[in-house]
């Protein structure tokens, strides 16, 4: 007779297989320490509700997807994060992977120009065009967009602390090439308050940065509505070690604070919070990630209509990009991370993703080389094309397990940011260390696990063997310092002097009062005045934030 | 019989990448080997691992770098370190490093690099081999 319920199946048909045959772990349990059962039936959810928890797609609270029909409409938007070396050498890149197929743009900068110093600067010797472009002044934002047609490509920038003034530099490209900017569409990252907690490239407080933020907003909701403000980013604080839960809290506590910042400078939530979009990264737990994915979509419209009230549905919506994991990424057999990053792919377009970064095979090494690249845009291409993955919206709603998964994960992000609300919110929890705190724990609770083997990783700890060398690693020129330091002195040679002091001059009175602070970085960035001359400006403003170090 | 002093460890973060978590990582699990460690936090200057070097009068540096620069950072640091007469002291590092690149950074002083997947097991493993015999 088979059984009626669960618990009696557990009894009579479960408990004496497993008796006779032990199970592979004594736990089965995800990232955030949820426990998984051996299966999942409609009891493990009696007060499932569905038109409450998920609805339909394109509806509140938008657990299904943020468009009616997702993928059936048009693709996620392919986008490959890519700079190094100088502009001229990204600009190549870019073009190439245009050629290829790629949808979007993504620009990475290098550390000097994310963290306001010239390449010229002391602290810049050997950082210049490794990890990304090398950018000091307009004129090198005109090269790196040589050829590209700001009005139909959408370009996304990872740039924080710097943002206005990258922002303010590409809107002074798109006047140059006639290029009205309310017709431009991209992304800054901007989104200070992850710095402090895990990617580090701040330079001011807390509280002047967040004034950039929503001087941002603010500018754009009226000149470059098109624009995506911000793109609040737990990617990099999975990548410092959280779980799918923190990764989720800790982001949307973020967006709560950014919210309250924009409200508290007199903005109305409509007009900005429709701007905002996510950033999540695709880690290896396949249906925890799709969870996490529908719980935070879900999470965030309730936050966003019932703590702040707003009324447009687009507010309500959590549009995302996703970039698979690259701290999953081995450099033992290197080629198993194709297979990593199809996987953590699939998770991000099954969990309704609106963009994709797809890692390269070779990053536990350097920056991608070209085939490295081209094999991550296939994996993606791969995914939209021959698996009928986008044919119908939300493929694993309805799945218990995932149900339940994503109900779980709501209910702990939910917690950490009533923890976090506790603390006086994210600004003031950073500066007490918590966010740092927690993720340090389960970071090093992971690195535990692996070393005493309770958690895989193939080519590691497990199915060692000697991996094959890797050819053709991309490597930045180091003559290339040189030449970008001679392109910065000739800029500083040629242009009107008289000019940046008066426009720096100006600068710092805006910096010291309340107006809007955009103008008067596209001011200074038309004088070709340099992002290390800009900041110098802020950082005597401002002040200089050291790191909340909690060890 | 003197009381059995312990290994005493700077791990540090040259230049400007934020990539933290290997090198918090590592000092964590130093510490709960028993070592004295002290980390320094990210975006330090050559000559800031240098001067904490002495101040703390370690007997290892550890350093971790994510963004490449390591080819222009390591030398200043381990020059420094000669310079300021601490001769003995174990230089390792750990991060994205090139397998080509180890050599010239072997040159210079550096007895091991840790690449991505190490154990934390081996590295603790590693100072106390290095060290025996200098400490008792």
């Amino acid at each position: 007779m088979p059984s009626k319920k669960k618990q009696e199946w557990k009894e009579v048909t479960l408990a004496p297989t497993i008796e006779r045959f032990h199970e592979r772990q004594d736990k089965f349990e995800t990232s955030s320490g949820i426990d998984i059962s051996p299966v999942y039936t409609p009891e493990d959810m009696p007060d499932f509700d569905y038109s409450a928890a998920l609805g339909y797609p394109g509806e509140y609270p938008f657990t299904r997807g943020i468009q009616p029909n997702m993928y059936r409409g048009r693709l996620w938007t392919m986008r490959q994060y890519a700079g190094f070396g100088t502009a001229e050498e990204s600009n190549k890149r870019y073009r190439y992977l245009l050629e290829q197929g790629q949808t979007g743009l993504s620009i990475a900068f290098q550390l000097p120009t994310q963290i306001g110093y010239d390449s010229d600067h002391p602290l810049a010797k050997g950082e210049v065009g490794k990890v990304g472009v090398a950018i000091d002044t307009l004129e090198d934002m005109e090269i790196l967009f040589k050829g590209i047609s700001l009005d139909k490509v959408s370009t996304s920038m990872t740039i924080n602390s710097t943002a206005p003034i990258l922002l303010a530099m590409y809107i002074a490209l798109a006047k140059k090439k006639g290029v009205d900017p309310a017709k431009l569409d991209g992304t800054i990252q901007n989104d200070i308050l992850k710095e402090y907690i895990a990617r580090g490239t701040h330079i001011f407080p807390p509280r002047p940065s967040m004034r950039l933020t929503t001087d941002i907003f603010a500018y754009c909701s009226q000149h470059v509505p098109r624009w995506n403000t911000i793109s609040i980013s737990g990617y990099h604080i999975r990548e410092a070690g959280s779980t799918a839960a923190q990764e989720i809290a800790f982001t949307l506590a973020n967006g709560i604070a950014y919210v309250q910042a924009a409200i508290a400078a007199g903005l109305d939530v409509d007009e900005f919070a429709g701007r905002l979009s996510f950033f999540f990264n695709a880690h290896n737990n396949l249906f925890e990630e799709v969870a996490k994915f529908r719980a935070a979509r879900c999470l965030w419209s309730k936050i966003i209509s019932q703590r702040f009230e707003a009324k447009d549905p687009r507010s309500t919506m959590l549009r995302f990009h996703t970039q698979t994991a690259g701290c999953t990424l081995t450099a033992q057999q290197p080629y198993n991370n194709i297979v990593r990053v199809a996987i953590q792919a699939l998770a991000a377009t099954l969990g309704g993703t609106q963009s994709l970064h797809t890692n390269s095979f070779d990053e536990a090494y350097a920056t991608p080389s070209k085939e490295a690249v081209t094999i991550a845009l296939r994996t993606q291409q791969l995914l939209a094309y021959e698996t009928g993955i986008g044919d119908v919206v939300d493929p694993l709603g309805g799945s218990y397990l995932i149900e339940y998964l994503t109900e779980a994960l709501e209910r702990q992000a939910g917690e950490y940011i009533d923890k976090i609300d506790k603390l006086g919110g994210a600004v003031a929890a950073i500066e007490q260390g918590f966010q740092q705190r927690e993720i340090q724990e389960s970071s090093y609770h992971q690195q535990k696990n692996i070393e005493e083997n309770k958690a895989t990783v193939v080519g590691v700890n497990k199915f060692v063997s000697s991996s094959p060398e890797i050819s053709e690693l991309l490597r930045v020129n180091p003559e290339l310092e040189r030449k970008q330091r001679e392109r910065l002195a000739k800029v500083k040679k040629n242009r009107d002097n008289g000019k940046v002091t008066k426009v720096l001059k100006n600068l710092e009175e805006v910096a010291r009062g309340r107006d809007n602070t955009m103008p008067v970085f596209i001011d200074c960035v038309e004088a070709y005045a340099s992002i290390g001359e800009i900041c110098d400006v802020l950082r005597k403003v401002f002040g200089t934030q050291r790191e909340y170090l909690v060890f | 019989m003197a009381e059995e002093t312990k290994i005493r460890v700077l791990v540090a973060k040259p230049g400007l990448d934020g990539h933290d978590r290997g090198a918090k990582v590592v000092a964590r699990a130093l510490r709960d080997a028993g070592m004295e460690v002290v980390y320094t936090g990210i975006r330090q200057t050559p000559e800031m691992i240098v001067e904490a070097a002495v101040q703390e009068d370690v007997d290892v540096v550890g350093l971790s770098i994510l963004s490449g620069a390591h080819l222009e950072l390591f030398p200043p640091i381990a020059e420094g370190l000669k310079k300021k007469g601490k001769t003995d002291v174990l230089l390792v590092a750990g991060g994205i490093i090139p397998d080509e690149d180890i050599p010239a950074l072997q040159k210079i002083g550096i007895k091991a690099i840790f690449g991505p997947g190490t154990p934390t097991s081996k590295i603790i493993e590693f100072i106390k081999n290095e060290l025996a015999g200098r400490k008792n």
